[in-house]
């Protein structure tokens, strides 16, 4: 059959990029510099709890605030004419299209102790706060540079939920709060999981951020798994069984979560 | 003496200065089964929605009970609707969704508890004969299944006024007359006010009380089915309830209408001398007779095999009629025809006089391509979209 062949490119591809580097990230993981199989890669993680921990915290705080700022935003967005959104959307995507270190590189100018917000704070008469190379900035930059991923996927469900439903809801004698929470809300939650998911995994093995804005204070996941490959610590074997566990970590909250989020709005189409 | 329950006042509705509603004016019993009758795009769903509260009417008023709720936001409005698209919620089971209403209801300043809840939504849901769908999931319903389930969504909460919006269009013909048997029965043991939308009129004369005939946003005329049938007031409504022969006449006197050059007895009065009208005269009212008794001869040109009856449609001076008859006459062969005076129904000359009641495009489809459900609004494919 004809259709077969055009997949062969992507099943190519895939095979190339996809299966082929986690296919070594195994190998790596169980395996010695020398080439013996091994668990002690994976015993070596104990040591470094604490990254892990401090990982999940972080990345979850950020996913908790990409949520509390996206939701109102993507809500409130929806209820704009159609040329005001269109415009606001553009500009949620605009700093997308700059390049990410930049953008990053731009919260550190704010955030120095010397940065705008310092000085911003000083000429007010305010003390200074010392947010640069703290957890906080780290989150901050999360915060920045994943929102987007937040409040586009809630807001486009929003948009597809039939407006007949909010008048029917209306109709059987809910006031407006109560169509928002029996109705809006339940039938959103689609959006609000694949926004998770999309802040979530990104910001969980990030190490451009922790290294711009955490200078080095703050390690996260990203960053052991970048120094074992990169850095002074040169063991790839020891990189891999960390990058292994994350992601079966990962893998298993996604799937806690879309269990859980599953039941809600299954059939609004995502 | 009948109880005003609800009174548009010179309402008014346009859209970017489209006029789609024209000074209704139009009152509803309490009680009263009324039926908003008229084809695709006439208002019928914008009335509705006026009187729901989902449209603010450009000009004009509602009263409800005597009291203005232009005001009233539709959660607070005693009424409830069945909407044209269900409008089911898709997160919510068969259950959930008849219960809806109920969990937001308070009565004497109370909740209602969720035995009360339950037995209230199963009862209802045996009423439409879905007892046992409880955990469903709506989008696994058929169309009419779903149907059903906003019907009872609406009804559960016992609302003074049940607004419906075609609400049998996506069922087929058997199931459909069973449910407007028992949406009759319902609103009569009930004593909910029913206003009912359809654009079938056989459906809007067999279940109401006052059917409201519309066209491009007008009132074309109120009445009792059988004021709408027998005395139609322009040729809009003569053509739109059932088939109707309508021709030019002229009024010679109380009584007397000239048709093709002949006169004929009839029972209107109160015409001027000599007026011009429209004659409706119904395919069934039409007597065949030998060629030397009638009053107009004809030539037959098409026979249609009805079951009980022939449509034959008979060719008059090149004026074609539509007449039902239990005789067959050929085709080709001349006949005679007579009228009794109480078949002929003289009606005033109107925007519609010219446009209906000519049979010259007869073909055997007719009736096929004035039934067929005309939905352009695409609720097929929302019915698609609500399977997937
Ligand atoms: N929100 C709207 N904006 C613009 N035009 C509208 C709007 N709602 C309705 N209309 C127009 O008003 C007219 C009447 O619409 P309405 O829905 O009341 O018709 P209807 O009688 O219910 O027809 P149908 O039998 O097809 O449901 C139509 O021409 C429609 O296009
Ligand atoms: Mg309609």
């Amino acid at each position: 059959m004809k259709p077969k062949h055009f997949t062969i490119p992507y099943i190519g591809w895939m095979a190339v990029f996809v299966v082929a580097p986690i296919v070594l990230i195994f190998v790596y993981a169980f395996t010695t510099a020398s080439g013996e199989l091994t668990l002690a890669n994976f015993a070596r993680i104990a040591g470094f709890a604490s990254v892990f921990v401090n990982s999940f915290r972080l990345a979850l705080i950020a996913t908790l605030i990409c949520i509390i700022i996206g939701y109102p935003v993507a809500y409130i967005l929806s209820k704009e004419k159609m040329r005001i959104q269109r415009l606001i959307v553009m500009l949620i995507m605009l700093p997308l299209w700059m390049n990410f270190l930049l953008r990053t590189y731009a919260w550190m100018s704010i955030l120095e102790n010397t940065g705008l917000l310092n000085r911003f704070l000083a000429f007010v008469g305010l003390p200074m706060l010392r947010i640069i190379n703290t957890q906080v900035a780290v989150v901050i930059g999360m915060v920045y540079n994943f929102l987007p991923f937040m409040i586009l996927p809630i807001y486009s469900v929003i948009m597809k939920i039939d407006k007949s439903l909010l008048e029917a809801a209306r109709d059987l004698g809910a006031p407006p709060l109560s169509v928002f929470s029996k109705v809006v809300f339940p039938l959103s939650l689609p959006g609000v999981l694949s926004g998770m998911t999309m802040v979530f995994v990104p910001a969980v093995s990030t190490f451009v951020i922790t290294q711009l804005l955490g200078g080095g204070m703050v390690i996260l996941l990203g960053d052991l798994i970048e120094m074992q490959f990169l850095g002074a610590a040169f063991n790839p074997h020891v990189g891999s069984a960390v990058a292994l566990v994350m992601m079966f970590i990962v893998i298993v909250f996604m799937y806690v979560m879309n269990k859980f989020g599953g039941g809600e709005g299954r059939t609004v189409g995502l | 003496m009948p109880k005003e329950l609800i009174r548009l006042s010179d309402c008014s509705m346009a859209f970017d200065g489209e006029v789609v509603l024209n000074n209704l004016n139009l009152y509803i019993n309490d009680k009263e089964f009324l039926t908003l009758l008229g084809p695709s795009g006439c208002g019928k769903t914008t009335t509705l929605r006026i009187i729901g509260g989902f449209q603010r009417q450009t000009s004009g008023d509602v009263f409800f009970d005597g009291v203005r709720i232009n005001d009233v936001p539709p959660h607070k409005r005693m009424v409830n609707t069945v909407f044209q698209k269900y409008a089911l919620f898709t997160h919510l089971n068969v259950f959930e969704n008849v219960a809806f209403g109920l969990r937001l209801k308070r009565e004497d300043g109370k909740k209602l508890t969720k035995s009360d809840i339950a037995s209230r939504v199963s009862e209802m849901l045996d009423i439409v004969s879905l007892s046992g769908f409880e955990k469903r999931d709506v989008a696994s319903l058929s169309g009419g299944q779903q149907q059903r389930v906003a019907i009872a969504r609406a009804l559960v909460n016992q609302p003074k006024v049940l607004l419906l919006d075609e609400p049998l269009g996506a069922l087929d013909m058997r199931l459909r007359k069973d449910m407007q048997n028992e949406l009759k029965r319902i609103q009569q043991t009930t004593g909910i006010t029913f206003v009912y939308v359809t654009h079938d009129q056989e459906e809007a004369l067999a279940m109401s009380d006052t059917v409201v005939v519309m066209e491009k946003g007008v009132i074309q005329q109120i009445g009792t089915p059988e004021d709408i049938y027998n005395e139609p007031k322009n040729a809009f409504v003569a053509d739109f309830i059932g088939e109707s022969n309508i021709v030019d006449g002229c009024m010679h006197s109380d009584g007397v209408v000239e048709i093709f050059g002949r006169k004929f007895a009839c029972l209107d009065k109160g015409f001027a001398p000599m007026e011009h009208v429209d004659v409706v005269i119904r395919p069934e009212d039409v007597d065949i007779v030998d060629v030397k008794d009638g009053m107009l001869t004809g030539t037959v040109t098409n026979i249609t095999f009805k079951g009980m009856l022939y449509d034959i449609i008979v060719d008059f001076k090149g004026f074609k009629w539509l007449i039902q008859t239990t005789d067959l006459s050929p085709v080709g062969s001349k006949i005679g025809i007579k009228i009794d005076p109480d078949g002929i129904h003289i009606m005033k000359k109107s925007e519609f006089s010219g446009v209906f009641g000519d049979y010259s495009s007869y073909s055997a489809e007719y009736d096929d391509i004035s039934d067929v459900e005309y939905e352009p609004d695409g609720s097929d494919s929302e019915a698609a979209a609500y399977e997937t």
